[in-house]
């Protein structure tokens, strides 16, 4: 039996910030994990990840983060990923001061 | 304090020059990320979690006033507004755009800074004691000899492709502050018969395969010191395991080959490349030693230092822990703590940098260090200015009475911000501290090494902490493993894994227990935890950390 495909995401960091992003379905990176294209077939993710990784001009770094849906959208399974949404927690900084979550 | 000379000057500005056009090639698509990558890592810029993170060298620590002050104006100009000073004497900016970057170089370069060969597989910033050429127990300053080896490391054409990143660390003391036994070489100035020479150690580090490094040269002649290093990494960019980058590094090759066959491998090669060495090196040695020549201690009555001592009880206890002895009379070395209960180990804001540089231009002989235990050092200050001096870190939130204490603890980044982590290990640090202030013991607890990794890559010095602690990412879910009885000084030692670990929300407690558990083990007030740990051994330790365990074996 072949591994069953986890759902995943495609995220980077953005060129000339350096901030997390996630790939919509419109070829485009947005700062929020919910506006990510959710990808549950394998073959269509990887193809998916050569198209984001194509942008070499806007973002920097890409690949396929193991994602869950949620109400908003999709949302991040491991730790390391739901970090990635907020910033370091020693400071205010980075996503979650933009977003005052 | 080391000048640039003409050459630094025209090599630093035409690197970042370089670099400028590398980061616009980027930005404009002409370069793709797998060709940027190596260039923008020669030159210290990382791409983390969350944001770029520039790793700027301070070189042996040493920082001028200026340099100081510089280091406020990018935190403040291209950051957040504070800076974070790491366990090599770093200090990284956690925030930079990509487009400001050659900016920062270049306003560096200003005041004689770089961040040059702080990332990649080349011979990384040469770290120094942090009380070099102030301490009491020093033989040599061993500052000019490591701005020898950071003129020879930089761009070295046969050390830019090495098989892993090469760590230097040196000290003049036979007191070990430097770690120099967890470094790929670790160098001791001593005093033989009259004549000043190195003890050369080798293969030592940390990291998933942590090694104490062994003597391949008790006694070197100082004149010897450039061709034996070169010897050294030159036999290693050889032998060095290129195919799995784990086993890369020279403790691995002197581990694999035995440090008789590295010995005579290295012998061989110092005597076919030292007629080389015309000399030349040791001139440029002598003239780096005249720019380190001691400042003009003065002589003065001390009675203010004593009747502030004598009166104020903050003031005594702040001077108890952070003061170390200093070789000049009336002198004093004052360790600065970066480790504020609750605070990141290791940040200064914009404005405590210009406080701390202020202070050292007006009592401390314009002088500055970073110690690998991510504090600030001012390494000559006459006692008599300590008691303004100490007024003045109290207004900057800078005179926490902690030095070697419990909540003065290491601690990497950690996944806040390190690509490479694999829990956070900053929290952890802030969460500890919090408590031992809460519970009022860490100055009855007294000498205690706590050091804190994210990752198995070892940043925090884990392993050779009295207590360490390694986060790690068990199935999807923070982990923290406790090492105990690590020691990073001349009597180096590798902890030993306590047992399973301990959740995010477990590990203080954990830590709360061996603490006040060794205070009920020790046999008298000055036994430290190191002393009772090695008196006692594991088991009774273990015994504390595991409750349920000892209860079932019983």
């Amino acid at each position: 039996m072949p591994r069953q495909f986890t759902p995943k995401v495609i995220t980077a960091n953005r060129l000339l910030e350096g901030d997390a992003v996630w790939f919509t379905t419109q070829d485009t990176w947005s700062g929020n994990i919910h506006d990510a294209e959710f990808l549950t077939d394998e073959a269509h993710a990887d193809l998916r990840l050569l198209e984001a990784q194509a942008q070499a001009h806007v973002i920097a770094g890409a690949y396929l983060a193991d994602a869950k849906q949620g109400d908003n959208g999709p949302e991040p399974t491991h730790f390391r990923e739901a970090f990635r949404t907020r910033g370091p927690s020693n400071y205010p900084h980075g996503k979650q001061e933009q977003n005052h979550v | 304090m080391y000048k640039y000379n003409d050459f630094d000057e025209a090599f630093v500005r035409e690197r970042v020059a370089q670099f400028r056009g590398q980061v616009e090639r980027r930005i404009d698509g002409s370069l793709t990320e797998d060709e940027f990558k190596p260039l923008r890592l020669m030159n210290g810029l990382y791409l983390q979690l969350h944001a770029y993170m520039l790793r700027v060298a301070v070189p042996y620590g040493t920082l001028s006033s200026a340099q100081m002050d510089r280091l406020a104006h990018l935190a403040e100009t291209y950051d957040k507004g504070y800076g974070h000073f790491t366990t090599r004497q770093n200090i990284q900016y956690n925030w930079p755009e990509l487009k400001d970057v050659p900016d920062m170089l270049s306003d560096l370069a200003d005041v004689g800074m770089h961040a040059i060969q702080t990332s990649g597989n080349t011979i990384r910033n040469v770290t120094a004691d942090h009380f070099a050429g102030a301490a009491a127990d020093e033989v040599a300053d061993p500052r000019p000899v490591a701005e020898l080896l950071r003129q020879w490391s930089t761009d070295h054409p046969e050390f830019q492709f090495l098989p892993r990143k090469f760590k230097i660390a040196i000290t003049g003391a036979e007191d070990d502050r430097a770690v120099i036994k967890a470094h790929d070489i670790g160098l001791q100035l001593r005093r033989v018969d009259g004549t000043l020479g190195v003890r050369v150690i080798v293969g030592g580090g940390l990291g998933r395969t942590p090694m104490i490094g062994k003597v391949l040269r008790d006694f070197l002649p100082l004149e010897d010191l450039l061709p034996y290093t070169e010897a050294v990494v030159s036999v290693w960019n050889r032998l060095g395991r290129r195919d799995n980058k784990y086993k890369a590094r020279i403790k691995i090759t002197v581990h694999e080959h035995g440090i008789e066959e590295i010995s005579r491998l290295v012998e061989d090669r110092f005597t076919a490349i030292k007629p080389g060495f015309s000399g030349v090196d040791q001139e440029i040695l002598r003239e780096i030693e005249t720019q380190f020549a001691p400042p003009a201690f003065r002589n003065a009555p001390t009675d203010a230092y004593d009747a502030a001592y004598a009166a104020d009880p903050l003031f005594r206890s702040w001077a108890d822990t952070n003061l170390t002895a200093h070789r000049a009379e009336g002198y004093a070395i004052v360790s600065i703590s970066l480790k504020k209960h609750g605070a990141t180990p290791g940040d200064a804001t914009a404005d405590q940098m210009r406080v701390m540089a202020d202070l050292a231009r007006t009592y401390g002989h314009d002088e500055l260090r970073v110690s690998h235990e991510q504090n600030i050092i001012l390494p000559h200050v006459h006692k008599s200015d300590l008691p303004d001096l100490y007024a003045a870190l109290r207004s900057a939130d800078l005179a926490t009475a902690n030095i070697g204490l419990a909540s003065d603890i290491i601690a990497c980044p950690g996944m806040d911000y390190c690509a490479l982590a694999t829990a956070r290990s900053i929290p952890i640090a802030q969460q500890i501290a919090e408590r031992v202030e809460e519970l009022k013991i860490e100055h009855e607890v007294g000498h205690l090494k706590i050091k804190i990794s994210g990752c198995i890559n070892a940043c925090g010095h884990h392993h050779v902490g009295h207590i360490g602690i390694l986060g790690l990412d068990r199935a999807g879910v923070e982990n923290y493993q406790i090492t105990l009885g690590g020691d990073g000084t001349q009597h180096a030692a590798i902890g030993e894994r306590a047992g399973p670990g301990f959740a995010y929300d477990e590990i203080v407690p954990a830590i709360e227990r061996l603490i006040t558990g060794y205070l009920a083990l020790r046999e008298h007030e000055d036994e430290t935890f190191i002393e009772a740990y090695r008196r006692l051994g594991a088991a009774p330790f273990k015994a504390i950390l595991y409750p349920q365990e000892a209860r079932d074996a019983a």
